[in-house]
């Protein structure tokens, strides 16, 4: 077992770390109003009066939002809560213009479920462990501070102010940096696949509070730090792998840690103590009186639940079945286009007879190649599902080797033709014709005697230079399979 | 010709539909009567363009055909209510200045039912109070006088003050009113007016500054029956812009009118029997209680067991909500901002809320915050929520044996101006008839019923089933029928 | 339960309005009063009575994901959200520079 372990100078230390994602909702308009949510508006024009908190402003909530927060939970096999209710949390700050934030405390509309991350032995999880999921719950989110634009003040934009957020909190089930970021990056996929959030970490739409302790394994918890608004997979391991080396340092040279909110600075990779938040711990949360409980009818929850596609566990399995190795099946369903562009590839190509393991060997290697050369990404693949399996299909029935089918994609990509326009125009097809295989073999056996010789003397490497040799002399064309034979009786 | 002035909503808009005046000299006398009443101090802004402008479209569609409910009819607006272009400051000083580009959902009904504005109405401050003592702008001073042969400024009620004090002074003929914990009903008492709280989430609360979310709502107040009845069709109705506004058509209220209560029981509550209240009090609950019976009404006693924790649940419930809603008067988008040299935003935020709001609503922000804070809130909030619940089942279980429900709007006639304020428990005791039903969401008004020994006018509540406007209203009319209150206030401003 | 001066300052503090010495005493008697007297609630058996949520018989409605469905309630209006404001600059609500 290789577990994650802190090296200090009074022992080992284990990690104990649970993670608040903030999701943004995928919506036109604002949780609590009209407004529009795209992102990188002009300052202020995506705010109502309601968002800009405006005297008698009253929030009215986007069916949408409550919809997708209900998918997801379905998504993560939560339990959906039925009767779920709005309460303030309220606190003074800049980019609040209420006052108060309209969240769920003591009624979220999702409680407990789970995601599994699966096993990544480099990465130090040996086996797929499963992560708790507290709860789920919808609020909004805050405006935006911007501190560089002058000189003694502050300037707020309201844009992002009432933007739908689901804050989906894990249980502090995590032990390593490891697993925090396969947790992250496996409920990106399924937060994508559901369209619940879009999963863009640059812009945003996914951040989260990195709650990080330390202890002796076998102990109690230890008090726990949070570090807020985290944007990246790979920031939440830094944070996590610096904070709790800051802790078990603290602990040793006899300090304490307090339980306080950090911010985290990428350019230092360091976190630091939030002062400006300190004093405000007391929420007085209380349910929100311009909003009557939330109750979900049957109906609701059976759309919210037929409307579910298929998730990143079921396809994995699905993709194992069809005897698609562990590795392609996870890369295939990592991200939710590739996974749709490989099911379409699967559908059409039970036509043309492509083989489910080399389809998905062919797209993560060839494919995958060569988008990666092109600095391009499958949702403008130059290569249509279709045009694959049309490929895939001529290797599958002997038509071209796969020695020229890598030829023939080439060209594919250079002129857009499709594979079989090309194999017809370019003479590429496989032969079997025995008679002018065996008039090469001959030519060949003639010209390379001492090789004839080693090989009838035991040296049985050099069967494959023979079959190299033929397979040259036919451009590529022939038969691999009526070479190998017709070789092995030659050979005698 | 008569005084305009003296005319009543549903004779204003018959007499303008006859053809017997124009609007434009409704809205001219109506506003000359405000130019000349600085004295009572009612209004925070006057708006004579505003009443003219509509005065001037109802005499045009009057020459068209084309009339709507309330064409002619000019009104004042509390200043609670965001009006789009016109200044809007709950009477406070965080908001002078602040001019809405909005228009609530209520007062844009009005306008579209073809009213127009005569001004913006005084008020307590954030709708805190119950004098009209805490404006920023000025107490309220009512048109009645003592007749003591003093001539001790009296309070016009609250918060709704403006309100009740130009209708009692002929400065227009109806008026809008919030009522969180009684501020339509017991400024209506006060002056002797009439004034209705519909059932919670009949008017929208959109556009009206908030002072406690579950208990605001907006309502009229006129000199009868039947200007609250026309005013609340003209204000009613489902708006989905507000979350707890009642998806449900708006009955034809006047229409229905009746003061016969055949077949009806009135129940009259014990525990509202308060021991030492003043005997002027008494003697009119029980002549309204002979009033309906003569309209043909049953009348039944009730008990109501948990009216004595009304008034401590409505002030945490209230404070805790106010204490939240108001926290978005910050200086930062509107309203005043105070930056002391060298502050940092939480500085300012501590400054501008010391200055803008005053003594009452900080009071209130307080108490508030202290009931919703860390340890406290299960045992203050969830405790008082939890009585509320047992408030509204008291009138639940008393419903099934009555109708309606008799009571007093006010333990007192209006009282001098300064004499409660020392005392914040005092005044909030003023509240304590009118409450309960605010804290159940029920419909209620106060009608005019008597007048003391003083000479002061005492008002009756009636308190309904929710949705049941109707037979509050009609309850209401029997006893305006048979008061014949006609009394008026003299004019001396 | 009585409250202190230090408890008002604290009170006073979360609820972000400056108080001075004489306000904080003269408050803290007003506290103490309105507190002692909504503290007969604890009087009332609430056993099993759940606290208010909806006054009058409502569910919640939820509307359709249109952007500026209703302009009063859309975005596209910065002109009228800025306003008002007590320091509008160039599109921004500008306040004293926040340090976090
Ligand atoms: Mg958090
Ligand atoms: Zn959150």
């Amino acid at each position: 077992m290789t577990e994650y372990r802190i090296k200090g100078e009074t022992g080992e230390w284990e990690v104990v770390i649970g993670l608040e994602v903030h999701a943004q909702i995928t919506t036109n308009a604002k949780l609590f109003s009209g407004a529009a949510t795209a992102f990188g508006a002009e300052p202020n024009t995506q705010v109502s009066l309601v968002d800009a908190a405006m005297p008698g402003m009253l929030p009215v909530p986007n069916r949408e939002c409550i919809r997708q927060a209900v998918r997801t939970g379905m998504a993560i096999e939560a339990q959906i809560n039925k009767y779920s209710r709005f309460d303030r949390k309220n606190y003074f700050y800049a980019d609040l213009p209420q006052g108060y934030q309209i969240s769920q405390l003591y009624h979220p509309i999702v409680g407990e479920g789970s995601i599994t991350v699966e096993a990544d032995e480099k990465a130090g999880i040996p086996a797929p462990k499963v992560i708790g999921v507290e709860r789920i719950h919808v609020e909004q989110d805050a405006g935006k501070l911007m501190h560089d634009q002058h000189p003694t003040m502050s300037y707020v934009d309201l844009n992002r102010s009432g933007v739908a957020l689901m804050e989906i909190v894990s249980k502090p089930d995590m032990r390593s940096p490891a697993e925090a970021g396969a947790y992250v990056r496996k409920l990106r996929a399924i937060l994508r696949y559901v369209g619940s959030c879009d999963g863009n970490m640059e812009e945003g739409s996914m951040r989260a509070d990195v709650n990080v302790s330390v202890r002796k394994p076998g102990d109690e918890f230890g008090t726990r730090t949070e570090t807020k608004n985290v944007n990246s997979v790979r920031f939440v391991m830094a944070v996590i792998e610096g904070e709790a080396k800051r802790q078990v340092e603290l602990i040793e040279s006899g300090g304490t840690v307090v339980q306080e909110t950090r911010l985290y600075d990428p350019d230092r990779n360091e976190t630091r103590s939030m002062r400006s938040k300190e004093d405000a711990h007391d929420y007085r949360y209380f349910p929100d009186p311009d909003l009557l409980p939330l109750e979900l009818d049957d109906a609701f929850l059976a759309e919210c639940r037929d409307s579910l596609p298929e998730l990143p566990d079921a396809k994995r399995g699905r993709y194992l079945a069809l005897g698609i190795s562990p590795y392609n099946a996870d890369v295939l369903t990592a991200e939710v286009e590739a996974a749709r562009w490989f099911d379409t590839l699967l559908e059409v190509g039970l036509d043309t007879g492509a083989k489910p393991a080399t389809a998905a060997n062919w797209v993560t290697s060839e494919l995958f190649g060569a988008l990666n050369r092109m600095g391009r990404d499958l949702t403008d693949s130059p290569v249509s599902p279709a045009q694959a399996a049309e490929l895939l299909g001529l290797v599958a029935d002997g038509t071209i080797s796969g020695t020229i089918a890598k030829a023939v994609f080439e060209k594919m990509l250079e002129s857009g033709d499709g594979a079989g326009v090309i194999v017809e125009r370019d003479g590429l097809k496989q032969t079997s014709d025995t008679g002018a295989i065996e008039a090469e073999i001959a030519k060949i056996l003639t010209a390379n005697a001492d090789k004839v010789a080693q090989y009838k003397g035991g040296k049985e490497a050099l069967f494959g230079f023979f079959v190299g040799q033929t397979m040259k002399a036919m451009q590529g064309k022939a038969n691999p399979q009526v070479v190998n034979e017709l070789l092995k009786k030659a050979l005698g | 010709m008569t005084d305009l002035t003296n005319l009543t909503v549903a004779q204003i808009r018959d007499g303008h539909r006859a053809g017997d005046f124009s609007a434009v000299e409704v809205a001219e006398a109506f506003s000359a009567n405000v130019a000349g009443a600085k004295a009572l101090n009612a209004f925070i802004v006057e708006t004579p363009d505003h009443a003219l402008a509509a005065a001037k479209t109802a005499d045009a569609d009057r020459a068209a055909g084309t009339l709507k409910p309330l064409s002619g009819v000019p009104i004042g607006m509390k200043d609670l209510f965001c009006t789009n272009g016109v200044q809007t400051t709950a009477a406070s000083h965080m908001l002078e200045g602040f001019i809405p580009r909005y228009e609530s959902t209520v007062s844009q009904k009005l306008w579209d039912a073809g009213a127009g504005m005569l001004g913006k109405l005084n008020l307590d401050q954030f709708a805190m109070g119950s004098s009209n003592e805490t404006s920023y702008f000025g107490n309220v001073i009512s048109p009645w006088k003592r007749k003591d042969g003093g001539n001790a400024a009296l309070a016009p009620g609250g918060s709704s003050g403006g309100s009740s004090t130009a209708i009692a002074a002929r400065l227009c003929p109806a008026a809008t009113g919030t009522d969180t914990g009684g501020s339509i009903r017991q400024p209506a008492a006060f002056t002797g007016i009439s004034g209705i709280k519909p059932t919670y989430g009949r008017c929208s609360r959109w556009g009206i500054v908030a002072f406690a979310s579950s208990l605001d709502q907006a309502g009229p107040m006129a000199r009868d029956v039947r200007d609250c009845a026309i005013m609340l069709e003209n204000m009613a109705g489902f708006d989905p812009k507000d979350a707890t506004s009642l998806d449900m058509a708006v009955p034809n209220w006047e229409a229905a009118l009746s003061s016969d209560l055949k077949g009806k029981t009135v129940g009259i509550p014990k525990e509202y029997r308060l021991e030492g209240i003043d005997p002027d009090i008494d003697a009119m609950w029980d002549a309204g209680i002979a009033m309906l019976k003569d309209a043909g009404a049953a009348v039944v006693e009730i008990s109501l067991p948990h009216t004595k924790y009304a008034l401590p649940a409505y002030y945490i419930i209230a404070p805790a909500e106010a204490s939240s809603n108001l926290a978005r008067y910050d200086g930062v988008r509107y309203g005043l901002r105070d930056l002391p040299d060298g502050a940092g935003l939480q500085d300012m935020y501590a400054a501008t809320r010391a200055d803008g709001f005053g003594p009452e609503v900080k009071r209130r922000i307080m108490i508030g915050t202290y009931v919703l804070s860390a340890g406290f809130y299960d045992a203050y909030y969830t405790q008082a929520q939890k009585v509320r619940t047992l408030i509204a089942r008291d009138f639940e279980a008393a419903f099934g044996m009555c109708d309606v429900i008799l009571a007093p709007t006010a333990p007192s006639a209006a009282f001098g101006l300064g004499e409660k304020m020392a005392d914040p428990l005092a005044m909030y005791l003023n509240d304590v008839f009118a409450v309960p039903a605010s804290l159940a969401g029920l419909p209620a008004m106060s009608v005019p019923a008597a007048l003391n020994r003083e000479g002061l006018p005492l008002g009756l509540q009636i308190i309904g089933k929710a949705f049941d406007e109707q037979g509050v209203l009609n309850a209401g009319l029997a006893i305006e029928e048979r008061a014949g209150f006609t009394a008026r206030a003299e004019k001396w401003w | 339960m009585t409250i202190d001066q230090a408890t008002v300052r604290k009170i006073a503090s979360l609820a972000r309005i400056a108080i001075s010495d004489a306000e904080a005493a003269a408050m803290e008697g007003e506290l103490n009063g309105i507190l002692g007297w909504v503290e007969q609630l604890g009087e009332v058996d609430v056993t099993g009575v759940e606290p208010m949520t909806a006054v009058i018989p409502n569910t919640l409605r939820l509307r359709d994901d249109v952007i500026d469905a209703d302009p009063l309630t859309g975005g596209g209006r910065r002109d009228d959200v800025l306003a008002n404001a007590p320091a509008a600059m160039h599109g921004f609500f500008g306040v004293p520079k926040v340090i976090e």
